[in-house]
């Protein structure tokens, strides 16, 4: 078993005060809560600082964990509590972790401060209590809006055994991501989340989709768009591009005397849905990185041949008001 | 290897459904009526006809990310209801601007 440095987890010293500790778990709760955060692994985080918290906030619980403390030395493999050690702390915990696997201490918690041989719930077991709600988080990528897929999760419950006791227990779920799913929506499996207590009907489970970035197409909700390359003289002159497409190939008719960041939609191609998105190719002109003589002279009788074009007539207007 | 029917559930995407009930919410949310009214109150969400019967009130399927996020604010980090639906506004409209600077970025 690993052992935890919930000092190092709160970003405190071994001396600090009750209030140093309570004001950094205020600051690490905000920073690491999943609703609110932005870091990685936030969850985790979470639940660590919160259980460091419920450790050294109490002064009969941190001294214990002080004197366990002693006899660790930094890098030692594998930790066990000391033979007769009392595990009777009390258990008055306002924190509540609410994660996908159910657990809310790590096994270095439970086997110091656990709770095994305590009933999990007090009396409330009596009545019927619904199972709590749990939540995850599956990553898929653009082709899966487009055409739906399937995810094999796996969960962890908590249950209560014949005896009464918590038990992690473990599950893989195959879920149907529909096609149509945009960033940041949620699918709900009714009853799947976990069971209740006293008959009390399972909770649910909430899945969020989250879609990883194309290394092509960028979206935007339902709309997916396109940047496209083209020449001077396709823009110039229009022309008709093949474009690959994620619902397949269109002939995308490019207007003469066309400039860059000229948007054409393709209505009904973005991703699917009750109102399907659209697919918007960019255009962009690109020219060469250098030009042969013949062209640059081409170019030269071009500029020559030109009507007095000055695409920045407006804004020398403006600056001569 | 014993051939298996693998059971695949299908669940609704909540942002798609058009209504979920007042008592399907307060189920979805173990909240009893009253606490959800209460929140309902401070405008975290609106049911999508106000006429009464209040029981007869329907709301629209992200209701149940809203409320619950709320909840898990206060019980988490001490936030009072009406911080709590502030909180929830603020984080929606950053959900938006970092898609939007996502894409803008081309990333």
């Amino acid at each position: 078993m690993e052992y935890k440095d919930y000092y190092k987890i709160m970003g405190v010293g071994k001396n600090a005060t009750q209030d140093e500790i309570k004001r950094s778990y205020r600051k690490l709760a905000r920073k690491f809560h999943p609703d609110v955060s932005k870091e990685k692994n936030a969850e985790k985080h979470f639940k660590d600082v919160g259980e460091a918290y419920e450790v050294l906030k109490d002064q009969k619980k941190r001294s214990a964990y002080d004197q366990l403390g002693k006899n660790w030395k930094a890098g030692q493999q594998g930790f066990e509590p000391p033979p007769g050690w009392s595990s009777d702390f009390g258990f008055n915990s306002s924190f509540t972790g609410h994660s996908a696997n159910g657990s809310k201490f790590s096994d270095f918690f439970e086997s110091l401060f656990g709770q095994r041989n305590n009933r999990f719930h007090d009396s409330r077991t009596a009545y019927q209590t619904r199972g709590e709600n749990t939540h995850a988080k599956v990553f898929i990528n653009l082709d899966d809006a487009y055409h739906g897929t399937s995810s094999s999760l796996n969960l962890r419950t908590t249950e209560l055994n014949k005896e009464g006791h918590p038990q992690l227990k473990q599950r893989t779920l195959n879920i149907k991501i529909p096609k149509g799913v945009k960033n940041g929506q949620n699918i709900r499996l009714q009853g799947q989340g976990n069971p209740g207590f006293g008959g009390g009907q399972a909770g649910d489970l909430f899945l969020e989709i989250g879609l990883n970035p194309d290394p092509i197409y960028k979206v935007d909700g339902r709309d997916v768009s396109l940047k496209l390359p083209i020449t001077p003289w396709e823009a110039a002159l229009g022309s008709k591009i093949q474009v690959s497409t994620p619902t397949g190939k269109v002939e995308l008719k490019v207007p003469p005397c066309v400039s860059s960041g000229k948007r054409m939609r393709f209505k009904g191609r973005g991703i699917p849905g009750k109102t399907p998105g659209d697919f918007y190719i960019l255009l962009e002109i690109v020219l060469p990185e250098s030009l042969s003589d013949k062209e640059k002279s081409l170019y030269q009788a071009l500029q020559q041949e030109s009507s007095p074009l000055n695409p920045r007539i407006k804004l020398e207007q403006t600056h001569e008001k | 290897m014993k051939n298996e029917i693998i059971k695949l559930y299908t669940g609704i995407v909540i942002e798609e459904q058009t209504v979920i009930s007042l008592t399907e919410l307060c189920q979805c949310c173990s909240l009893p009526t009253e606490q959800l009214f209460v929140m309902i109150d401070q405008g975290i969400i609106e049911p999508l006809e106000s006429n009464p019967p209040s029981s007869h009130w329907q709301f629209s399927g992200d209701s149940v990310i809203r409320v619950q996020t709320a909840l898990r604010l206060q019980r988490d980090l001490n936030v009072n209801l009406a911080g709590a639906v502030l909180a929830v506004e603020l984080l929606d409209e950053i959900k938006e601007l970092r898609q939007l600077v996502a894409f803008l970025q081309g990333e």
